[in-house]
């Protein structure tokens, strides 16, 4: 059984978490273009190396950012979303 | 037949007809190159050169011919599709499936069974009828049957109504069939290699040369190879290759893993799907049963099997069929599927030029592996993209112009 480690409630059964996208620069809706929020929506890198992406805790709803190998599937690090965002970004930012 | 099979005894020709003619070196320079030796790649090849008279092409595969998901998927052929842009195009595809084993002189034990897809709920009854209703609008044979009438159809599914999720009804599609998938990739591989093709194996492309918005060379590890048009077909490594032309993609990379029960005796005539119960199966003609449900719960590059997978496939599966729990598993494997978020395929022109793709296949490109080798060829012979494939162009997406197919390809493939 693969184990993640959640910020909030420590190492964890993997099937308790849900995957929720890559960590990706919002752009700023009142000047992004369609190309460039089409881009946000639908593009990705889906890169086969470590990608930095959204999980959430689904017991707790409590979303952070996991750093994850796409090929060796080894997670080297798990964080607060405060990290990357700033304090109290988090509800905003998480993907829907 | 026993003569026509004496005199292929004593001439012992025709067998040898069918085999690859595997090339040497690689030349310096090809009108096509096509990056993957899948399905797809090699039925590009071959109508490439019996449609278009073009051969200087070479296919380059990184493993080996029809290696990839190619050799994984569970073989489900079916049109039965909610869009009208995919159920023209799978249909086409049915069609080309239908005579192939001829046109390709290899036994693809093509193999029309049906396909069920289970409705629990009102809500499913009702999509179940809207499919039904654009397939026949469209020519494609689909109805949606009640609960009597399925019970007599698949006489030892569970119909009981004090489960879970007790079965309403069904939307059944005759044409709905399986196939020996291996038998595609070397049927379409050996007949193109006759033509002239050269297909390159342990050939991995690792860089694309792309000069004035224009691809003019790709990189491998056996040396650069230029070349005036490029073909990629590359199913899970879609992102990784597009990324090499500097081109982004709307496709996550996620394993779909799939198994298969030891063989019983025949039982199960058509394929049965159920959405809700994230199930899928079919009996082989060797009586095996092939299994499999939706993708893994998050994107990984790796094709290993999990517990979890197997757990909740049977939990699901024994819903459907009780007797079957005393039944051992005799395979499992996976491979990695290249998702799109409305679950339609991107195929056609990229950004770069004389650069065409052939990508997003997730869990649903075996049975279309004719139609678009077929219509790729059209497209990088012609240059022009034919009205059957303009819907699932690249650009749709920053047009925000999707093929919405989830409801008929999430579980059901
Ligand atoms: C478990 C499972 C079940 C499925 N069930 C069904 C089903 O029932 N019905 C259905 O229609 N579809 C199904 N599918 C989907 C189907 O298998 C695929 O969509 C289809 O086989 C894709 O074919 P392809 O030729 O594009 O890709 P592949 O067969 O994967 O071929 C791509 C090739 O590209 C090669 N390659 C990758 N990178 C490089 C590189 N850099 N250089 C050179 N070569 C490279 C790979 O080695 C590979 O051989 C299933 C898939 C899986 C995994």
């Amino acid at each position: 059984m693969k184990m993640m480690t959640c910020p909030l409630n420590g190492p964890r059964n993997i099937s308790e978490f849900a995957y929720g996208g890559e960590v990706i620069p919002e752009p700023a809706s009142d000047t992004v273009d369609d190309a460039g929020w089409a881009s946000f929506v639908f593009l990705s890198d889906n890169s086969a190396g470590v990608v930095r992406e959204w999980w959430c805790h689904v017991p707790t709803s409590y979303w952070f950012i996991a750093e994850r190998h796409r090929r060796s599937n080894e997670i080297l690090r798990t964080y607060p979303a405060s990290e990357v965002f700033g304090a109290g970004a988090q509800a905003k930012d998480q993907p829907a | 037949m026993p003569l026509a099979l004496l005199k292929r005894a004593l001439l012992g020709s025709r067998v040898k007809d069918r085999q690859f003619i595997w090339p040497g070196d690689l030349k310096k320079s090809y009108d096509v190159v096509i990056i993957g030796g899948g399905g797809h790649g090699l039925a590009a090849a071959y109508y490439l050169a019996k449609n278009h008279g073009i051969t200087d092409v070479a296919v380059l595969e990184r493993g080996y011919v029809g290696g990839g998901n190619t050799a994984r998927n569970t073989a489900i052929i079916r049109s039965n599709y909610l869009t009208p842009e995919g159920v023209r195009f799978y249909d086409e595809s049915v069609r080309l499936f239908q005579d192939l084993s001829f046109e390709l002189d290899i036994n693809l034990m093509y193999s029309q069974r049906g396909h069920c897809t289970l409705a629990h709920t009102d809500a499913a009854i009702r999509t179940m009828r809207w499919r039904a209703e654009v397939n026949k609008h469209l020519g494609v044979n689909s109805e949606l049957v009640l609960r009597d009438d399925l019970a007599k159809q698949v006489p030892l599914l569970d119909m009981s109504e004090d489960v879970r999720l007790p079965i309403l009804g069904a939307l059944f599609h005759p044409p709905g069939s399986i196939a020996r998938h291996d038998a595609v990739a070397w049927g379409y591989g050996g007949l193109a290699s006759h033509r002239g093709v050269e297909i390159h194996q342990r050939t991995e492309v690792t860089g694309i040369e792309v000069e004035d918005g224009k691809v003019t060379a790709v990189q491998t590890n056996r040396g650069r190879v230029a070349c005036g048009r490029v073909l990629q077909a590359v199913a899970g490594n879609s992102s990784e290759v597009a990324r090499m032309a500097g081109i982004r993609l709307p496709i996550t990379s996620i394993p779909l893993q799939a198994c298969v029960s030891q063989p019983l005796k025949p039982f199960l005539d058509p394929i049965i799907v159920s959405g809700s119960l994230h199930v899928y199966v079919s009996q082989t003609p060797r009586g095996e049963l092939v299994m499999g449900g939706s993708t893994d719960p998050y994107p990984l590059y790796q094709t290993r099997s999990t517990l979890e997978f197997k757990e909740e496939l049977m939990m699901h599966l024994l819903e459907l069929f009780p007797f079957l729990s005393e039944v051992k598993l005799l395979r499992q494997w996976a491979g990695t599927a290249d998702m799109t978020p409305d679950f339609s395929p991107v195929m056609g022109e990229t950004p770069i030029r004389n650069y065409y793709i052939d990508a997003g296949w997730g869990t649903w490109g075996f049975k279309a592996t004719p139609v678009s080798g077929k219509r790729m060829a059209e497209t990088v012979a012609t240059g022009k993209v034919p009205d059957l494939i303009e819907g699932f162009r690249l650009s749709r997406f920053t047009e925000f112009d999707l093929v919405g197919e989830k409801g008929a390809a999430s579980v059901g493939h």
